[in-house]
């Protein structure tokens, strides 16, 4: 199956020509399959925010191409356009973007954008809403008077009512307590599931990664530094301390008892499999 | 996009313009901006720009970052250019229906031009030598005698400095709200007029409300460190004069005074 988002050996330089001069990305080769739940990961600095804004065409690469569906989203102005709403970005600390009277307008933003009829408007603005979990009533107050945690989730509401194909977003629970991070991943898996569409999911929680991610890339200096699934990428703990990463805490814990000279699997990622691993050791010291 | 905007943005250095203390930089820069209204004649605009561009290489800042600086005004020069051409009476050498174009006018309209594009090249090249820090510090210091006017010195000084901090963040957040509505298919291109004053709004609001939060925060930390103003106030970086700005000074007084008298003799 081709992938929906391509990246051929993108580059980009900020500030090209000044001292600030500075390559964020250099040869990127990175693509998300359809329907995928991928993890990107890095170090802060690493490229990732420079990466996600070329997939839906808001950065312009220096040098390469981002294909959408096998077409060059900078073949014209229009396409470029088009795949906006078709690749939906959310940034970082997306509750600082509302602006509008109300949390059903701001979350209407997108989809009017879309040039989409009054009525389909309000069937996806109700439905974003309520992916999210934001109630009837709550879509007439202004979103400023929201808690932090509600005005994170109706941005996210207004990039998911233009129902993207592909969901990018870029730590989407920095700053919310342990609940509000469980909440929006939750939704987000749910919007995954109910449209079948591909997510990318920014995050520096190896947890959040670990138990959502089918896939994960890694960051680093620029370039796409590791590429597989959680599994293949966690047993990698050394690599990973260098770029300034960590594996999730039960790795953590499993390497140890690994090194301690136990017979477990170091590269479990979750609880179910590190409790499946030590009981499995338990059973056959309780043979021998 | 925004990040490309150069005014008045510093670009750290080690030249010997950037060493002179930010007093002597400031006093020189007035002076050269004084001398340029001064100048009548072809003789001193032409010491003059040496001048600039002798200031130029020393600063070793690239000519390309100054011609970007300068980009922003390029309209402001036309037209001014292109008034001064229409606008001069004097004998005619072409013209045209109700346009004429006289000697005088290609004259004060080239002197115009140079005028205003060295006034900036001047400017810039302070701002591009001395952090925003030290400008105000040195204009603190030179507003001083103010003080005895009741002119609260200290504190304009510290709300410019605030205000010169900001900007660089306030760019970078026009920046990333601008994508992030750009990502919901906001359109701040194309349209008319008045749809393009809508369009700002989603970019507005927000940008309004977050410079609100950043103020009310600022002044919050700034309570909690004990900020009651300037009195009693002592210093990190005492501003000091060396030598070269003793030799900065007099060179540019001197050049100043001479370009001054060149003009008085209607050259």
């Amino acid at each position: 199956m081709a992938p929906i988002i391509q990246t051929e050996n993108i580059s980009h330089v900020y500030s090209a020509g000044t001292p600030f001069e500075l390559a964020a990305i250099r040869n990127v080769r990175f693509q998300v399959e359809q329907g995928e739940f991928l993890g990107l990961m890095g170090h802060t600095g690493s490229g990732k925010s420079t990466l996600i804004q070329h997939l839906n065409g808001l950065l312009k690469p220096t040098a390469g191409r981002v294909l959408f569906q096998g077409e060059d989203i900078w073949s014209s102005p229009k396409k470029t356009r088009a795949v906006r709403f078709q690749v939906g970005l959310v940034f970082q600390y997306p509750e600082y973007q509302l602006f509008e009277e109300t949390v059903y307008k701001d979350i209407a933003f997108g989809p009017k954008n879309m040039g989409l009829s009054d009525g389909e408007i309000d069937e996806r603005v109700r439905w974003a809403a309520g992916i999210v979990g934001l109630e009837g009533s709550q879509l007439e107050r202004s979103p400023f008077e929201l808690s932090g945690g509600q005005k994170r989730r109706a941005a996210i509401a207004g990039v998911i009512a233009m129902r993207p194909e592909v969901l990018i977003l870029d730590e989407p629970t920095a700053g919310l307590d342990p609940r509000g991070r469980q909440d929006i991943i939750g939704q987000i898996r749910e919007y995954h599931r109910e449209r079948g569409a591909a997510v990318v999911l920014v995050s520096h929680s190896m947890e959040e990664i670990a138990r959502t991610a089918d896939r994960i890339v890694v960051m680093s200096g620029g370039t796409v530094a590791m590429d597989g699934t959680p599994r293949e990428i966690f047993r990698r703990a050394e690599e990973l301390h260098g770029m300034g990463l960590a594996v999730p805490e039960v790795t953590a814990v499993m390497l140890r008892l690994h090194s301690l000279g136990l017979d477990v699997d170091p590269a479990a990622y979750t609880m179910e499999e590190a409790r499946a691993s030590i009981l499995s050791l338990k059973g056959g010291c309780a043979r021998a | 996009m925004l990040k490309d905007i150069t005014f008045g943005q510093y670009f750290p250095g080690d030249s010997l313009l950037h060493r002179l203390d930010p007093r002597t930089k400031l006093i020189l820069t007035l002076i050269f901006i004084v001398t340029l209204f001064t100048a009548r004649h072809v003789l001193s605009y032409g010491i003059l720009l040496a001048y600039l561009v002798f200031a130029v290489i020393l600063s070793g800042i690239r000519p390309g970052v100054i011609f970007r600086g300068l980009k922003p005004i390029v309209v402001v020069v036309i037209i001014t250019g292109i008034l001064n051409l229409f606008y001069t009476p004097g004998i005619p050498l072409w013209s045209f229906w109700i346009f004429s174009i006289t000697a005088e006018g290609i004259r004060a309209a080239v002197f115009m031009v140079l005028r205003i594009l060295m006034l900036i090249t001047g400017t810039l090249l302070l701002t591009y030598t001395t952090s925003p820090i030290l400008l105000t510090d040195a204009m603190e210091r030179l507003m001083k005698p103010l003080k005895v006017l009741r002119v609260p010195v200290h504190e304009l000084a510290m709300m410019m400095s605030i205000a010169l901090r900001f900007i660089p963040t306030l760019l970078d957040e026009t920046d990333k709200i601008m994508s992030a509505q750009k990502a919901r298919g906001a359109d701040f291109e194309s349209g008319g007029l008045m749809q393009r004053a809508r369009a700002l709004l989603p970019l507005l609001v927000p940008l309004f409300v977050s410079a609100f939060r950043r103020a009310d925060e600022l002044a919050v930390a700034m309570e909690c460190r004990c900020y009651h103003g300037g009195e009693g106030r002592t210093r990190l970086r005492v501003l000091r004069f060396a030598l070269r700005d003793y030799l900065a000074m007099i060179f540019g007084i001197a050049l100043g005074a001479g370009v001054t008298v060149l003009g008085v003799f209607g050259m």
